[in-house]
């Protein structure tokens, strides 16, 4: 993978293409990331509840892949959720996943 | 019909056509007339002169959604949102289609109340996960889905006897 394409993918999108983090249908929790580092980090903040809910519907895998454009990170979500992970296993597996991919996409420059 | 302080204040008689009106706004100025007991002109002059007024805005039918065989769901919204932004949040939810009503409440916090219909519980999320999350201002939403109505009035002058009374007195004085 080129360095200009992990740029695209590190960069910071403007606010209508955030991801919104959810509890359930129409209840937002005020938190959001605009960017693969912010996503990260709040993966760690927000409630776990929130996790499963967008877990399990695609959520994550959707906006990874279709508006930070990082198909190979969105795979790597799919696989963990044929592990079934819920509550704090989900939190850890997600954040290791991404602190992964984001450390590997930082250290090209 | 009075003026004071850029308000209209009606007397008996208007509330009584306004009342007759909101029960049945096809009925004619004769019949209206022959129920209250007044000439059928003073009808028409009275609701003439409330809709240049603006205190009749318009005529509507009232459908019963479920039995034209929309399968649609209705939520109530509460957004929290920064005090700053609030009036533009508002102004912005209602010009999304899906908005039916919108209201600001000062609880402990600024709130928007809106009621929002939706095809599904899916086309609900993404319309607000999509168009009002994203609104400047927006704190935090919750969202509570309609399952059962009890029961739905419009306001009517009706719906408020104090207000009737106390014009009433005022008006006959």
């Amino acid at each position: 993978m080129n360095e200009k394409m992990n740029s695209k993918i590190l960069r910071t999108l403007p606010r209508e293409k955030a991801f919104y983090f959810f509890t359930s249908i129409g209840n937002y929790t005020g938190e959001s990331a605009t960017s693969l580092k912010e996503f990260t980090d709040k993966i760690n903040e927000v409630n776990v509840k929130s996790l499963e809910f967008h877990f399990y519907r695609g959520d994550f895998e959707k906006w990874i892949a279709e508006v930070l454009e990082d198909k190979e990170l969105a795979e790597q979500i799919g696989t963990l959720r044929k592990m079934s992970p819920i509550g704090e296993k989900l939190k850890n597996g997600l954040h290791r996943i991404l602190i992964g991919r984001y450390s590997r996409l930082r250290s090209t420059f | 019909m009075k003026f004071k302080n850029n308000t209209v204040a009606l007397d008996a008689t208007d509330l009584r056509i306004l009342e007759a009106l909101q029960e049945n706004a096809r009925q004619t100025y004769t019949a209206i007339g022959k129920s209250l007991g007044i000439a059928h002109s003073t009808v028409y002059d009275r609701i003439k002169r409330m809709e240049r007024h603006g205190i009749i805005k318009e005529y509507t039918a009232v459908i019963d959604a479920e039995r034209a065989g929309a399968k649609n769901i209705i939520a109530i919204m509460t957004i929290f949102t920064d005090p700053k932004e609030s009036d533009k949040v508002a102004e912005k939810l209602c010009e999304a289609p899906q908005i039916l009503e919108v209201y600001t409440s000062l609880s402990e916090e600024l709130l928007i109340i809106a009621k929002v219909v939706a095809e599904n519980q899916e086309s609900l999320h993404e319309f607000i996960a999509s168009s009002v999350a994203p609104l400047p201002g927006v704190l935090r939403i919750r969202t509570s889905m309609i399952t059962k109505k009890f029961k739905e009035t419009r306001f009517s002058i009706a719906n408020n006897p104090k207000q009737l009374t106390f014009i009433k007195e005022k008006s006959n004085k």
